[in-house]
């Protein structure tokens, strides 16, 4: 192999597998005997579970078990707090079953084990729950005052937290301000929605003391960890695995999701295999969210447009637990400058318990809303000055050689101050213009407008910190029979092609081709150090793990190599999966040398007959092994991020408004990403791509109906709209590729990218088209046909 | 935590039952089962053939496809016992029994049309079947956005499918 894999676009192994239908889901494993859970879930929003009678559940033909609160023993506590913060003062986390009180509509009450799902579902519509419905208030500003309905009794106004960040001298920067812009932008409650719903299956092997159970998780190490303390097993008594799993989108990774706990307790108690398969509904109604956050931001500028502070505050809408702490909140808060120089920041934020599902990081994770805010701000500056968008851009980037830019004061997920390391703003932006035609549009739009076509061209720019810690591990062997690489590492894939990318890492350093390294993750036997699938981190911080870990084989490797083919080490180099004495036609075999390497010499194939053709794999005297020597052409090492990397790129759009219809046409759409070097660029355009149409979901379609009394009207894929392939622009993806200094591999995460600018490209576009009728203003996503037909009328269309 | 012996634990429901026959991928099967079972589930999990992949159980998102009669159906809105006398075809039926992926599956594996492969099966099956009817393929962007209009993918945004869409056109001699 003489051609680099690393920046190839190469074919993904895991394909033919899926695409010939046997891939292996978690409801995909065959468990013989398997008993099924269908939960009970809470009808209200807010109220006091008065009592639960079961009993008439409990004698439904072919129910195995119920369970309450009252019934899960030592699981009815509150489930874990992620990440603690000193902003929070009383974080409130979810029991596995509700007990006293129910929080959302959603909220699982009771646990039904029964022959199939159809039975649990009925016998689950027999349990009698009387409640006591309790006032509520769903509207973030209205639940902060002082006589609004809790949703935790014990935590006043409903402040789950309150945090304020600032950098440089914000106070001096608006009273020097020439201009001062102000708005008030708000992006609404969506949700994940990977195609395939949660999943976990559970068996309990009473003979071994093995439990093991299959989740649909971005996170299984952590889960194993959890469960083994939980049932006080040895953590090499729990095996969990992710399987392969219908994406996930931050989604699948809590801990816990009340069925992660309480289907491995069913499987032990019961003796049986169990699963629970979330349909489609629970989804909507118990798995995570995101996004609700209303920003009021103002910026200070000069007359030049120079922006010299910038102070934001906003609600965040955390549902009615924090199990992750302030994460989204604090992810937006330290994007909030995104590419701009903006020395000096003032931003405050109050996280709020609503009656509604819980919120953690859902691709993008705070990013969305803070670019939506920025971005928005900055086309409203550049209009009050009279400058032109791309212009007061260009002003404000930080350039080249101020990297790295630090945000003193501003501390970033990984508990770090804000430094963004490398990028090519300027000529990101430049690239922008030039693909949208920027130049020659405003002409277009002119004509189009005398034709009655309202044409507008929506531009935003943004950051993305990625690849936090603390640290990921590889582990690489080559296989002595047949001469393939083995590789681990403590993630879990969602179908972001890690067993593609890892390989080609892997391949450049051992001379061997992309399809002949094996990556096995997401199972706690296979490599059971290491954090999760999160955070835009997998190719950052495991990317580098396992190049560093291919290095230290490459070295055994060649160091063997030379000792059997008796030359220098450097007389050696690794090509089609054997070493070969440069410039001659001897070589070895991998699986040769590493049969060599192993002093234990069975004559099982023909690589180990090949082995005994050479030379001594080690010069040494002594015992078949050297003091310190392990057998075999295999290592693991550890790579841990000094701090994150920050991606970034610019996206833009011509858009076409029907004022009539008060329909969105999304006519073209450019974006201009970089994500530092590229490992494989088809999959970081699959990425991007998969972001954008998220992105265009939350801009246009989605949006979770959340009803006064804290119902959620539209449960369903029918009634939230998730676009398909017609919803979907064409778009072109131009790369920039500004390795960063950070990594060996100068890589940068690439995985929340696409979603974060769209928004707010979108409602820069629909301003600018409906400029003939005025300026008509749009500060909320999903931009719906009501917002648009509300703010004609208003404008007197 | 207690681990008690195992409780009676009944093995079956109390549902009525009928007799089932179909042709499934060219093998003809029989099966008692539920009244109420839906042919998704009596694939996955009467037969085993876990291909076929379910994400909605209410028709909007096409994971389900399968082919009924030679046409693309939803089969978690269809009954198993609707089905029956019926021949279907299921994902595992496209590539050869080798193991050889079929033109659409390689355009897909060339075009990067598939993440996490759950909306895949039967993203497939609707253009297999679209294939396989006589007449003139729409290969416009908009004619394949059509084509694509009843099935979801959440990882992709579609475009990547639609390159597939024409490069299986082209393998197959239909471009
Ligand atoms: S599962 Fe059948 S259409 Fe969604
Ligand atoms: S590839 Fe994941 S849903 Fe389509």
């Amino acid at each position: 192999m003489s051609t680099r894999q690393f920046g190839a676009r190469v074919e993904r192994n895991i394909d033919p597998k899926l695409l010939r239908g046997e891939g292996a889901f978690v409801d995909d494993i065959p468990l013989p005997d398997a008993l099924h859970v269908a939960f009970l879930r809470s009808p209200h929003a807010r109220a006091r579970i008065v009592s639960i009678d079961a009993s008439a559940a409990k004698r439904h033909p072919g129910v195995a078990a119920i369970y309450t609160s009252d019934d899960i023993g030592t699981l009815d506590v509150e489930m874990p707090l992620l990440i603690p913060h000193p902003s929070m003062k009383n974080p409130k986390t979810q029991r596995p079953l509700a007990r006293g009180d129910v929080h959302y509509v959603g909220q699982t009450v009771a646990m039904v084990v029964a022959v199939d799902r159809y039975t649990a579902e009925d016998a689950a519509a027999l349990i009698e729950v009387e409640y006591e419905p309790l006032p509520l208030e769903m509207d973030l500003a209205k639940a902060l005052t002082d006589d609004a309905p809790l949703v935790h009794a014990d935590v006043p106004n409903n402040l789950a937290a309150h945090f304020i960040q600032t950098s440089g001298n914000p106070d001096d920067a608006f009273a020097r301000a020439e201009h001062v812009t102000k708005i008030t932008v708000q992006v609404d409650r969506s949700t994940a929605a990977p195609m395939e719903c949660r999943a976990v299956a559970a068996r309990w092997d009473a003979v071994s003391g093995e439990l093991t159970v299959w989740d649909g998780t971005q996170a299984p190490i952590s889960v194993r960890g959890g469960l083994a303390s939980v049932f006080e097993l040895d953590e090499d008594k729990v095996r969990v695995i992710a399987p392969d799993v219908g994406g996930g989108f931050g989604q699948k990774v809590l801990l816990f999701y009340p069925d992660e706990l309480l289907v491995p307790m069913a499987a032990m108690r019961l003796g049986r295999p169990v699963k629970y398969i979330e349909d489609r509904r629970e989804n909507f109604l118990g798995s995570s969210q995101e996004r609700t956050q209303i920003h009021t931001i103002e910026l200070a500028a000069l007359r030049t447009g120079e922006v010299i502070g910038l102070r934001d505050f906003f609600l965040h809408d955390t549902g009615a637990f924090i199990p992750y702490g302030i994460a989204v909140a604090q992810v937006a808060s330290t994007s909030i400058a995104g590419p701009y120089r903006i020395p000096n920041i003032f931003v405050e934020f109050k996280a709020v318990y609503t009656p509604t599902v819980q919120v953690t990081p859902y691709r993008g994770c705070g990013r969305p809303q803070a670019c939506f805010a920025l971005e928005r701000a900055m086309d409203q500056l550049a209009e009050e000055l009279g400058l032109d968008r791309f212009e007061i851009r260009r002003r404000n980037l930080i350039a080249e050689k101020e990297f790295p830019y630090e945000r003193e004061g501003l501390l970033f997920a990984d508990g770090l101050k804000v430094t963004l390391d490398s990028g090519q703003y300027g000529k990101a932006l430049a690239m922008a213009a030039a693909e949208l035609g920027a130049e020659s549009f405003a002409a277009e739009q002119a004509k189009a407008r005398a034709e009655g076509r309202y044409l507008g061209l929506g531009l935003a720019c943004y950051v993305e910190g990625t690849g936090l810690g603390p640290y990921e591990g590889g582990h690489v062997k080559i296989h002595p029979i047949t001469g393939k690489v083995y590789v681990n590492t403590g993630l879990s894939t969602q179908g972001q092609g890690h067993d593609t990318v890892f390989a080609q890492i892997v391949a450049d350093q051992l001379g061997v081709s992309p399809q002949d390294v094996i990556v096995v993750e997401g199972d706690t036997k296979a490599f059971d150090w290491g954090v999760a699938t999160f955070a835009s981190r997998a190719a950052v911080v495991s990317g580098n793990a396992i190049h560093k870990t291919a290095l230290t084989v490459r070295k055994k490797v060649i160091e063997a190599a030379a000792n059997m083919l008796d030359v220098d080490p450097d007389q050696i180099e690794l090509r089609d999966s054997a070493a070969w004495v440069k410039g001659s036609n001897r070589f070895a075999p991998l699986a040769a040398i590493a049969t060599a390497s192993n002093p234990l010499r069975y004559a099982f194939n023909k690589a180990a007959q090949a082995a005994t053709q050479f030379a001594r794999a080690s010069k040494h005297d002594g015992p078949p092994l050297a003091d310190g020597q392990a057998p075999g052409l295999e290592a693991t090492d550890y790579y841990s991020p000094s701090q994150s990397t920050w991606a970034y790129g610019v996206h833009g759009a011509i858009i076409e408004v029907d004022p009539g219809l008060c329909t969105v046409k999304i006519r073209k759409y450019v974006c201009i990403h970089d994500c530092g070097n590229m490992i494989n660029p088809m999959i970081v355009e699959g990425q991007v791509l998969g972001g954008i149409a998220q992105g265009i979901g939350g801009a246009l379609y989605e949006h979770l109906d959340y009803q006064a009394d804290g119902n959620l009207a539209n449960a369903s894929l029918m009634d939230f709209l998730v676009p398909y392939a017609t919803e979907i622009p064409n778009v072109s993806i131009l790369h920039l590729e500004t390795p960063t200094p950070l990594n060996p591999l100068g890589v940068k995460g690439v995985g929340e990218a696409g979603c974060i600018a769209v928004g707010a490209v979108v409602a820069s576009g629909v301003e600018d088209a409906l400029r003939p009728f005025g300026a008509l203003k749009f500060h909320q996503v999903p931009l719906s046909p009501n917002m648009i037909s509300y703010a004609l009328e208003t404008a007197g269309y | 935590m207690a681990r008690t012996m195992k409780a009676a634990i009944p093995d079956r429901s109390a549902d009525a039952e009928v007799d089932v026959s179909m042709t499934v991928n060219g093998e003809a099967v029989s099966r008692s089962v539920s009244v109420r079972m839906l042919l998704s589930d009596f694939l996955r999990h009467e037969l085993r053939l876990t291909g076929t992949h379910v994400g909605c159980e209410h028709g909007v998102c096409g994971c389900c496809t399968v082919l009924l009669n030679g046409r693309a159906g939803r089969s978690c809105l269809t009954l198993a016992v609707q089905a029956n006398g019926y021949d279907i075809r299921t994902i595992e039926s496209v590539a050869s029994a080798d193991g050889t992926l079929h033109p659409v599956q390689q355009a897909f594996k060339e075009c990067h049309g598939l993440q996490c492969g759950y909306c895949t099966p039967g993203m497939v099956m609707n253009i297999v079947a679209r294939f396989e009817e006589p007449g003139k393929l729409d290969l416009t962007d908009e004619g394949i956005r059509d084509l694509l209009s009843g099935n979801l993918c959440r990882c992709t945004g579609y475009l990547n499918i639609i390159a597939a869409v024409r490069r299986a056109a082209e393998l197959l001699g239909r471009a």
